[in-house]
């Protein structure tokens, strides 16, 4: 089965990734901006490293089929430096109209702290002024429900905002209900350790439906599994759901909600041109 | 939100999951065989009584077992946190 995978950190993978995804199916992905392991001490550094995720990494994965979408920001742990932080901001656009950039992302919180939550408020002025799609995380384990909620207090609380341009990923059992009910997308986030795995992300689907969840391995130089969505499609194969609920899963609704992105010019791999449809 | 309910019957579910189920007790008890086998006191520990109490939620004769064990470890939410913050 042809798959997308919304969320996975290529940056942090070796080639060897491109060629075992491909041949599992994946025909696209998208890679947001996030944290290297270390703080980054200059801007100069951002603008080398998104020039990494709008240069370097499309031409790595059309060497096996794949096509590279990206999402630029300065991410939630980084932003704790503020100044450095609008120093990257006021960059930004300078590569929104790189071919393969679908929008402002990963922005969100981290720790939940005023200095996260006023970046996180500046990058959404830069999506808005720029009419870009918004990809967010919300922060680790005890966390989650806390940012969750702020996160969305942030969003809701701005008319400018359209929900269904809007992905908040790494949703679990206590957030992803509010996500939805609020008009958001979400995401789901296929860990080893933390986050959802292969089945109680098919229980989330069981529970809530396939409309506006996605599922992604966010796969990075951490533990982590690049090949997780096929995890998933094989759960939800042996359960018995039908081909159509799990493409519609992990395939459709990426395009679905891509589609809102003016640069998302996807090529179906029967050569059917997707249109964006901004 | 429309859900889209398992395609399994209950038997078929426990028949899939019975060993990986008992396995996982089975790691548990071991953890807490090990805890004890350590030195030192931990009962006074916060982290302690929560898993005591997530091991109160698995007993819950009700659905949405894991979400309540999600926000018994999770920080509490304040609505007026943008006051308090002066955002």
């Amino acid at each position: 089965m042809y798959y997308i995978d919304p969320h996975i950190h290529m940056v942090s993978r070796v080639t060897d990734d491109y060629e075992t995804l491909s041949k599992m199916g994946c025909t696209a992905m998208s890679e947001p901006a996030f944290w290297a392991g270390f703080d980054r001490g200059s801007a100069d550094s951002f603008r080398d490293y998104f020039k990494q995720l709008t240069e370097v990494e499309p031409k790595r994965a059309a060497q096996y089929g794949i096509q590279h979408f990206t999402w630029l920001c300065i991410n939630a742990k980084e932003a704790e430096n503020v100044e450095l932080s609008r120093e990257v901001i006021a960059m930004i656009p300078e590569f929104l109209d790189c071919p393969n950039v679908l929008g402002i992302g990963e922005i969100g919180l981290n720790k939940n702290t005023k200095n996260e939550a006023t970046i996180f408020l500046e990058h959404m002025e830069l999506a808005i002024k720029y009419n870009q799609q918004i990809l967010i995380h919300t922060p680790h384990l005890e966390d989650k429900f806390q940012g969750t909620k702020m996160i969305l207090d942030m969003l809701t609380d701005d008319s400018r905002v359209d929900p269904s341009r809007v992905l908040v990923d790494h949703v679990e059992e206590h957030t992803v209900e509010t996500v939805l009910e609020n008009g958001f997308w979400a995401g789901m986030t296929l860990y080893p350790i933390s986050k959802c795995t292969p089945a109680r992300a098919a229980d989330i689907i069981e529970m809530y439906g396939p409309e506006r969840l996605l599922a992604n391995s966010a796969g990075d130089w951490g533990p982590s599994k690049p090949t997780a969505v096929p995890d998933l499609i094989f759960e939800m194969r042996r359960r018995g759901h039908s081909e159509d609920l799990i493409r519609q899963v992990v395939y459709e609704n990426p395009i679905k909600f891509f589609s809102q992105s003016q640069n998302f010019n996807f090529v179906r791999p029967d050569g059917m041109p997707v249109q964006s449809m901004q | 939100m429309e859900n889209t309910p398992t395609p399994m019957t209950a038997d078929a579910v426990l028949d899939r999951e019975f060993l990986e189920m008992r396995a996982k007790i089975l790691e548990l008890a071991a953890s807490f065989d090990r805890l004890d086998r350590g030195e030192g006191g931990i009962e006074d520990d916060r982290r302690m009584e929560l898993i005591r109490e997530a091991l109160k939620l698995l007993e819950d004769p009700h659905a949405g077992r894991a979400e309540k064990i999600q926000l018994l470890f999770s920080r509490e939410y304040s609505g007026s946190w943008r006051n308090e913050f002066g955002i």
